[in-house]
């Protein structure tokens, strides 16, 4: 099929001048999208307004979606369920086998945790959560691991706070609408998340790896202590995530730490727990060192010169 | 008198009599259509990896290799700034690549005025990669050589996908131009 006549401008002058004014447009749309770019690039929260709107606005489409997926999801899985009966039944005594490390590793640590407690004079008490919300999407054709969720502004979420599950953490707010906000997901390539191993103080950086696992990079060089089926915990250092949350478990050994695999995977949480930013304060001061030490200077050299 | 044959007043377009194409309708659905495809992130699908072919840059495609002219050449513009909104990609990416993609194939078409089924699907195959290439490099992730077997999967299942959605935009070609406003 040969493209109709008509486009070709030929020696009328009219179509000739439809013909640039149509590349000029295109060039100039190219040309502002290359600034554009390079703007968001350069100041990456730049349109975090544009976005949280169009997010807003198309909330409910993904609020239907969310509801379907948890049922559409079982649905699938009943139907599976009878094709792989034997390697279901595997893969059931392997995470049995699991299960049981956990649960000493759990007792390990409720022994440990009830120790400094007592030692720090803690009260015992659970984070107040900030809200529960579904997650509506994905950035699923992105490099970027971002998700929607369906709570913003209007029910108390603030950019910085962790969002978890009942298994595990899930990411943290990057951005706020009145009603969605935008989460970095743990696998994305610049989510870090400090970690530190469920049965001692073996500290390490969680990494994402865009791929769905993530990368323990431990601080301590020297003999990796790492096996297979560690878990790793949130530590807490630094403030933003709670200590204590489940983040990952250990799948591969490398030279420098190991891969782990994502617990609380995100396409099969129904509902998630937003909650608030742990040690704010310390988030604040570290966000705002130098105008703060800047500000202190100027006073104390105005005084000076008063004196 | 002799009845003609009822056919004779039709087309797969419809009644020829009295009725015409919807303006709305025949300017309106390629623009509908590339923008619902840009929402597919809000489907209820959580990925922990790029998975989903870019559908709004698919049927972009789509529709520009079977009705060249149809979208405008500036369209890469509003398009790319929709997708842009809800891809997860920092805003400019799209709407740079979109309109580079209908300058390329712009003059792409100069050059080989002739088109078939095989022609369309290797330019898609041709196009696709870059974009998707070019995303991850817009993206702003830290991905090196080591990461880029992770765009392999939905790098296939993009090019693979493609003849699938341009039957699709065909079918809604056929739908866009059906006569639904009633003359006279």
């Amino acid at each position: 099929m040969a493209p109709p006549s008509a486009k070709r401008s030929g020696s009328n002058k009219k179509a000739q001048l439809g013909l640039f004014a149509g590349y000029l447009a295109a060039g100039l749309g190219a040309t502002l999208g290359l600034l554009l770019l390079a703007i968001s690039l350069w100041r990456p929260e730049t349109f975090n307004g544009l976005r949280s709107m169009a997010s807003d606005a198309a909330a409910p489409v993904g609020e239907v979606g969310a509801a379907g997926r948890v049922g559409s999801r079982n649905f699938f899985e009943a139907i599976a369920g009878y094709y792989n009966a034997g390697s279901k039944n595997a893969e059931l005594e392997e995470e049995i086998r699991i299960a049981r490390v956990r649960l000493a590793e759990a007792r390990a640590l409720e022994q440990e945790n009830e120790r400094l407690r007592a030692v720090l004079q803690l009260v015992e008490g659970d984070v107040e959560p900030v809200t529960t919300a579904r997650l509506i999407g994905s950035t699923s054709s992105s490099a970027r691991r971002f998700a929607f969720l369906s709570a913003g502004r209007r029910d108390g979420v603030a950019p910085g706070m962790p969002v978890t599950s009942p298994l595990g953490l899930v990411g943290r707010v990057l951005e706020v609408g009145a009603n969605t906000s935008r989460v970095l997901l743990l696998t994305d390539t610049d989510s870090v998340v400090p970690v530190r191993r469920a049965t001692d103080n073996t500290v390490a950086f969680a990494e994402g790896r865009a791929d769905g696992s993530l990368r323990i990079r431990l601080i301590n060089l020297g003999i990796n202590p790492l096996k297979e089926g560690d878990i790793f915990v949130t530590s807490g250092a630094g403030g933003l995530f709670h200590p204590g949350t489940a983040v990952a478990m250990v799948t591969e050994v490398t030279d420098d730490g190991a891969i782990g695999q994502l617990l609380s995977n995100p396409a099969a949480t129904d509902v998630v727990i937003v909650k608030p930013i742990w040690q704010g304060n310390v988030v604040t001061d570290m966000d705002a060192p130098l105008g703060s030490v800047d500000s202190e200077g100027d006073e104390s050299s105005s005084s000076q010169d008063e004196e | 008198m002799e009845r003609l044959a009822t056919r004779a007043r039709r087309d797969a377009y419809g009644s020829k009599i009295n009725r015409d194409h919807s303006p709305v309708l025949a300017y309106g659905v390629p623009w509908i259509t590339i923008m619902l495809g840009s929402l597919t992130p809000l489907l209820p699908v959580i990925a922990p990896a790029p998975i989903l072919p870019p559908m709004g840059y698919l049927l972009l495609l789509a529709w520009r290799l079977l009705r060249p002219g149809l979208l405008p050449m500036w369209a890469g513009l509003p398009l790319g700034f929709f997708n842009d909104l809800y891809s997860g990609q920092p805003i400019g990416s799209g709407i740079f690549l979109f309109s580079i993609t209908m300058i390329a194939l712009e003059l792409l078409e100069l050059r080989f005025p002739w088109r078939s089924f095989w022609q369309d699907w290797l330019v898609a195959a041709l196009f696709i990669p870059v974009f998707l290439l070019a995303s991850a490099l817009f993206s702003g992730t830290s991905l090196g050589i080591a990461n880029l077997p992770l765009l392999i999967p939905q790098l296939l299942l993009s090019v693979v996908v493609f003849p699938i959605v341009a039957k699709m935009v065909a079918l809604l070609d056929r739908f866009r131009l059906t006569r639904v406003r009633r003359i006279g």
